[in-house]
C-alpha cells in the first residue's frame, strides 16, 4: 500500500511539474512579443485577439493569477477554442480514436515482437539468424522514423500502389466489416513504420538482458532440474529480463508518441499528431497547448501503469 | 557470475592509458561492425572537412547557365505550358544530383550541409553527454536530498515527450538561430543518459574500492575523477554514441516537419524540408529529396554500428561466439 | 564388490576462446560408490567447480568437455544429448549450488520452483506436488508456510536448506554440491553440514562435495580428493589423508590449518601461487612450489598411481616418468 501511495504522489508531483512547464514555456518571451507572434499569422478578429490576450495576459496581468487560472482550466478540461472557433476538446476527440488505435496497436505489436525476437536472438546466439538478423534489425530500427515512413510510403504506396498514401479511411467509417477493413488497410503502412521504430530498441534491450539472465546461476539450476527449454526461456530467463525493464519500456512512450506525429504527418493520417503539427504551423496556441499536455499525461499514465505492473509481478519490489 | 568463473588466464592489469588506447583500437579493428561504422563516419568527416575536394560549385547560387533556362522557358511557352524551369534532373557533369527550386546545385548543398550537420550533431551530443554525466554522477554520489532533487528533475524531463517539446520550443525560439536549435535539442535529450549513468553510478558507488579511497582520506574530487569516472567510461562512451544516433534522427525529423530551420544554416534536415515544400517528390527533382535522406540514414547507421560494436567490446558477454560447437544449444 | 555409482575416466574440460584454449580440468579419473561421501578440495581456481559442472553436464560456453567419459547408472553422460539427459536430471542426480540467492529464481515462489521441477518429470496432480513439497521441506526443517515465500524473504541458511530440499525431491542416487556452505557463517556451516550428513545416512544418496575448506568437510566425508591446477593430486580416505598426507600439496594444506588440540606450532602456508593454466609449467604442476621437488619433477609429469589404499600423483612414490602430456 505504501508503494502505491508513493507512486501516486510521484505521479501527481510530476504531473504538476509538467503542467507548470506547459504554462511557462509560451511565456518565455515577453507577453507582447508572444502575443504578436501568435496573432500576426492570421488576420485575427478582435475576438481571437481578446482570447489570446486572456491567455497571455495583457502586459500588466499578474502571472500568478494567470497561473492559477490556467491550472483551474486544465483541471476542468477547459482548453478554450481553436483559431477557427471550434472547441479544442471537440477537435481532440475527433483525432483521439485514430491515434489511440494506431499507436495502441503498434505499441502492443512492437512489445510482443520485440520480446519474442529478443528472446530468440539470445537463445540462438551465434547462430546464422542471430548474427545476421540482430545487427540488421538494429540498424533498420535506428533509421530515423521519417526515413522509414517515407521509404515505405514511396515503395509500397507510390511506386507499387499496394497501399493508400493518405487519410485514415476512404469513406467515412461505420461499424461494418468493410469499413473496419478499410481502416486497417489505411493504417497498415503507418503502423508498420511505428512498429519498426519502436520494436528495434526493445529487441536490442531484450536480447542483451536475456543474454545476461541466461548466464545467471538460476538458469543453470533450471537446466539442472531438467526443465524444458521453453520453460527455462520464459519463466526463468525472460521473466527476469523483462520485469526490471517494464518501466523503461513505458518511458519509451514519449518517443513513440513523437514518432506518431511524424508518421501521421507523412501519411496525412488525421490523428492527434497531425493535429499537433497543424496546430503549431497555424499558430493555434490553445490547440497546441492542450495536445502537448495530453501527450505528457499519456506518458505519465503509461509509466505509472508500468510501475504498478512491475510491483505486481516482481516480488522484490514489494518489499523495497 | 557463477562459481565457475575462475581466473584461469591471468593478464597483468594494464594501467597505462597508452595500453588502453592500443587495446581499444585493436578491439575496434577486429570487430567488423565497428570498422564499418568508423569508415562510414570518417567518409562523412572527410567530406565535411574538405568540401572543395568534392565540388567546386557554390551551394547558394544558381548553377544553371542562363542560356539553358532561357531555352527551357522557350520550350515551355512553345508547348503551351507554364514555364517551370527549376529542379533540373541530374546532369553529368554540371549538376550530378540535379538542382533545387532556386537552381542551386544539390550536390554542393549536400556537401556543405554535411559539415553543418556533422558539427551540430557532435556539438549537441557532447553537450548532452556532459550534462548527463554531471547530473547522473552527482545524483549517484551525492545521495539524499541532492539525489532526490536531481532524480526528480531527470524524471520530469524524461516523461515529457521529446518531439512535441522540441516543436514547441523551436517555435518560440525561432529567432535564436542555430544556437537555439542546439539549446533546444540539448535540453530535451539529456535526461535519458542521466538516468542510465545514475544507475551505474549507484552500483559503483557501493563498491569497496570507493570505501577504500574514502578511508584513505582522498577528497571527493579525486574519488569522482580518478575512481568513479574511469569505471564508467564504457557507459559514457556508449551514451555518447547512442545519443548521436538519436540526435541525427531527431534533428532531421524536426526540420523535416518545418521547425527549427534556420535561414542561412543549411542542414540535411533543412534540405529535406525544402525539397518537400517544393514538391520535389511529386513533380521535381527526386534526388533533391533522396540524397539528404540517404545522408541522414548513413550518418545514423554509422553511429548505430559503432554503438552496437562498442557494446560488444565493453561487454564481452555480448560478443559473437564463434567457437566450434558441440551438439548442444547455447547456455 | 558393487559396481561404482559414478565413474569418471580421463575427463578434460577446456575453456575455448578466440585466442586460446585453456584446459581447466586435465585427465581426471574418479570413482564413487553408492552412498559414499566424496569431498573434492582445492584452492580457488583449481578447477573443482568446473569438474563438478562437467560431471553434471551443466557447463556453459566457452567451457566444454573435450575428452573423457562420465559413466553414471551404466550410461556415459558425455555422450548423451540434452533430451536424454533431461530424463536423468534431478531424478537420478541433482545439484546444490553455492549461493541460493543466485541459484533460486528471484521472481518465483518456492512452491512454484518445486512445482515446475515435478511437472517437468511427470507429476501433475497439485495435491501430490504440494504434499511432496511439504515433505522435503520438513526433511530440512523448514515450516510449510514458507512454500509461499520468495527467495529474498528467507534467511541465508534457510535458502540453502531449501535448495537441499529441492535437490531431494526425487530422492536421487547422487547429490552434487558446490560449496553450499561458503555463504554461511561458521555456526550455520556446521549446522548445514550436520543436516546434510544426516539426510545422507537416512536416504542413502552419494555426495560429491566441492569445497576449499578442508577442515569443515573432514568430519563428514568418507574420501577426499585433492585437486591442484586442474588435476587430482591425491585421492584417499579422509582418515588416512589427515593422518598421513602423501602429496606435498596435501601436506601443505593440512599444515595451513591450526589444530585446536595438540601442541601449538607455527602455521606454514604454501609459498607462491597456482600456475597460469593457459601456460602450465612443464612436468609436475606443483613443482615450482614444492618443497620436495626433484630434478625429474621439472620435466616429466607423474601419473595418479596407487600407493596403498590411496592414489597419489607424485614422483616421491613413482619412478618411471609418465606419459607425455
Amino acid at each position: 500500500m505504501r508503494f502505491i501511495g508513493r507512486r501516486m504522489a510521484l505521479f501527481l508531483l510530476t504531473l504538476w511539474a509538467a503542467l507548470t512547464l506547459n504554462f511557462i514555456i509560451p511565456r518565455l518571451m515577453p507577453g507582447d512579443a508572444a502575443l504578436a507572434m501568435w496573432s500576426h499569422i492570421h488576420n485575427a478578429t478582435p475576438a481571437q485577439l481578446a482570447a489570446l490576450e486572456a491567455e497571455f495576459g495583457a502586459a500588466g496581468q499578474n502571472p500568478v493569477v494567470a497561473y492559477f487560472g490556467y491550472l483551474g482550466n486544465c483541471l476542468t478540461l477547459n482548453f478554450g477554442v481553436t483559431t477557427d472557433q471550434v472547441p479544442v476538446v471537440t477537435k481532440i476527440m475527433q483525432g483521439l480514436p485514430w491515434t489511440i488505435g494506431l499507436v495502441g496497436v503498434s505499441t502492443v505489436i512492437a512489445f510482443a515482437l520485440g520480446t519474442l525476437l529478443g528472446m530468440y536472438g539470445a537463445w540462438r546466439r551465434g547462430s546464422w539468424t542471430d548474427n545476421l538478423l540482430s545487427p540488421l534489425l538494429f540498424i533498420v530500427t535506428t533509421f530515423p522514423i521519417f526515413f522509414l515512413g517515407l521509404v515505405l510510403l514511396l515503395v509500397f504506396g507510390v511506386a507499387l500502389h499496394w497501399f493508400p498514401t493518405n487519410h485514415p479511411y476512404s469513406t467515412p467509417p461505420t461499424l461494418s466489416v468493410a469499413s473496419v477493413a478499410d481502416i486497417g488497410y489505411h493504417a497498415f503502412l503507418p503502423a508498420v513504420t511505428l512498429v519498426l521504430a519502436a520494436a528495434g530498441g526493445w529487441i536490442y534491450t531484450m536480447r542483451n538482458n536475456m543474454i545476461a539472465t541466461l548466464s545467471e546461476d538460476y538458469v543453470r539450476m533450471a537446466r539442472a532440474k531438467g526443465l524444458s527449454s521453453w520453460r527455462i526461456m520464459v519463466s526463468y530467463s525472460a521473466r527476469n529480463a523483462i520485469l526490471p525493464n517494464l518501466t523503461g519500456f513505458a518511458m519509451q512512450m514519449g518517443f513513440i508518441l513523437g514518432g506518431s506525429i511524424l508518421v501521421e504527418y507523412i501519411y496525412s493520417y488525421q490523428g492527434l499528431g497531425y493535429l499537433f503539427y497543424q496546430g503549431t504551423s497555424s499558430r493555434d496556441l490553445p490547440l497546441q497547448q492542450a495536445l502537448f499536455l495530453l501527450y505528457t499525461v499519456a506518458v505519465l499514465i503509461f509509466v505509472l501503469l508500468a510501475d504498478f505492473l512491475t510491483a505486481w509481478l516482481d516480488p522484490r519490489t514489494r518489499t523495497a | 557470475m557463477a562459481a565457475i568463473d575462475t581466473t584461469l588466464t591471468r593478464k597483468p592489469p594494464s594501467s597505462s592509458s597508452h595500453q588502453a588506447v592500443a587495446r581499444v583500437s585493436k578491439a575496434i579493428l577486429r570487430n567488423r561492425k565497428a570498422t564499418l561504422g568508423l569508415v562510414m563516419f570518417l567518409i562523412l568527416l572527410f567530406v565535411a572537412l574538405f568540401p572543395d575536394l568534392i565540388t567546386s560549385k557554390p551551394w547558394n547560387e544558381s548553377v544553371v547557365p542562363p542560356a539553358v533556362i532561357a531555352q527551357c522557358q522557350q520550350d515551355a511557352v512553345a508547348a503551351g505550358k507554364v514555364p517551370n524551369c527549376s529542379q533540373f534532373p541530374p546532369t553529368w557533369p554540371d549538376y550530378p544530383l540535379g538542382t533545387t527550386q532556386l537552381n542551386y546545385d544539390v550536390l554542393s548543398q549536400l556537401v556543405h550541409a554535411t559539415g553543418v550537420t556533422l558539427f551540430t550533431t557532435l556539438l549537441i551530443s557532447l553537450l548532452v553527454t556532459a550534462i548527463s554525466v554531471v547530473v547522473g554522477v552527482t545524483a549517484a554520489y551525492a545521495g539524499g536530498r541532492g539525489d532526490l532533487g536531481l532524480s526528480f528533475t531527470t524524471d520530469v524531463f524524461l516523461v515529457i515527450p521529446a518531439l512535441p517539446l522540441l516543436i514547441v520550443l523551436s517555435t518560440y525560439l525561432a529567432s535564436g538561430g542555430i544556437a537555439a536549435i542546439v539549446f533546444v535539442m540539448t535540453i530535451t535529450s539529456w535526461a535519458f543518459g542521466a538516468r542510465q549513468l545514475r544507475a551505474q553510478g549507484m552500483s559503483i558507488r557501493s563498491k569497496e574500492f570507493l570505501e577504500a579511497a574514502r578511508v584513505r582520506g582522498e577528497r571527493s574530487w579525486y574519488v569522482i575523477f580518478a575512481e568513479i569516472l574511469p569505471n564508467m567510461l564504457p557507459l559514457i562512451v556508449a551514451a555518447f554514441l547512442g545519443t548521436s544516433v538519436y540526435v541525427v534522427a531527431t534533428m532531421a525529423g524536426l526540420q523535416f516537419l518545418g521547425f527549427g530551420n534556420v535561414g542561412d544554416t543549411l542542414t540535411w534536415g533543412t534540405m529535406i524540408y525544402q525539397s518537400q515544400q517544393s514538391m520535389a517528390l511529386e513533380s521535381g527533382n527526386i534526388w533533391w529529396l533522396l540524397s539528404p535522406i540517404i545522408a541522414v540514414a548513413f550518418l545514423g547507421t554509422s553511429f548505430a554500428l559503432l554503438n552496437y560494436a562498442f557494446d560488444e567490446i565493453a561487454n564481452p558477454a555480448l560478443r559473437k561466439s564463434n567457437r566450434r560447437r558441440r551438439a548442444q544449444p547455447a547456455a | 564388490m558393487p559396481s561404482p555409482l559414478l565413474e569418471v575416466r580421463g575427463l578434460c574440460v577446456d575453456y575455448v576462446t578466440e585466442t586460446m584454449d585453456v584446459r581447466a580440468v586435465d585427465h581426471v579419473d574418479l570413482s564413487l560408490e553408492p552412498g559414499e561421501f566424496l569431498a573434492i578440495v582445492g584452492e580457488s581456481g583449481c578447477g573443482k567447480s568446473t569438474l563438478l559442472f562437467a560431471i553434471a553436464r551443466l557447463l556453459s560456453p566457452p567451457a566444454e568437455i573435450s575428452a573423457g567419459s562420465v559413466m553414471f547408472a551404466g550410461r556415459n553422460l558425455v555422450a548423451l544429448d540434452e533430451e536424454e539427459l533431461r530424463a536423468l536430471r534431478w531424478s537420478d542426480y541433482s545439484v546444490v549450488m553455492q549461493s541460493a540467492m543466485n541459484a533460486l529464481n528471484p521472481t518465483l515462489s518456492l512452491a512454484a520452483q518445486f512445482r515446475d521441477t515435478m511437472e517437468a518429470h511427470g507429476t501433475v496432480s497439485s495435491a501430490e506436488i504440494r504434499a511432496r513439497s511439504i515433505e522435503v521441506l520438513r526433511l530440512v526443517g523448514i515450516d510449510e508456510l514458507h512454500l509461499a515465500s520468495y527467495p529474498h524473504q528467507l534467511s541465508g541458511g534457510m535458502r540453502q536448506r531449501a535448495m537441499i530440499a529441492m535437490a531431494l525431491l526425487f530422492t536421487p542416487d547422487l547429490v552434487i554440491m558446490d560449496e553450499p556452505t561458503s555463504a554461511l557463517d561458521v555456526v550455520g556451516q556446521r549446522s548445514l553440514m550436520t543436516q546434510i550428513k544426516e539426510l545422507q545416512q537416512r536416504l542413502g544418496f552419494a555426495v560429491i562435495f566441492v569445497t576449499h575448506d578442508m577442515s569443515l568437510v573432514s568430519h563428514y566425508s568418507d574420501r577426499l580428493a585433492v585437486m591442484y591446477a586442474g588435476q587430482l593430486v591425491e585421492v584417499a580416505s579422509t582418515e588416512s589423508l589427515f593422518a598421513e598426507p602423501l602429496h606435498p600439496y596435501s601436506r601443505g594444506l593440512l599444515d595451513a590449518f591450526p589444530s585446536i588440540r595438540g601442541p601449538r606450532r607455527a602455521l606454514t602456508g604454501i609459498p607462491g601461487s597456482p600456475p597460469d593454466l593457459g601456460h602450465p609449467p612443464p612436468g609436475c604442476r606443483f613443482q615450482p612450489r614444492c618443497p620436495m621437488a626433484m630434478e625429474v619433477c621439472a620435466t616429466a609429469s607423474p601419473d595418479l598411481a596407487p600407493v596403498g589404499q590411496s592414489l597419489v600423483q607424485c614422483f616421491l612414490y613413482q619412478t618411471e616418468p609418465a606419459r607425455a602430456v
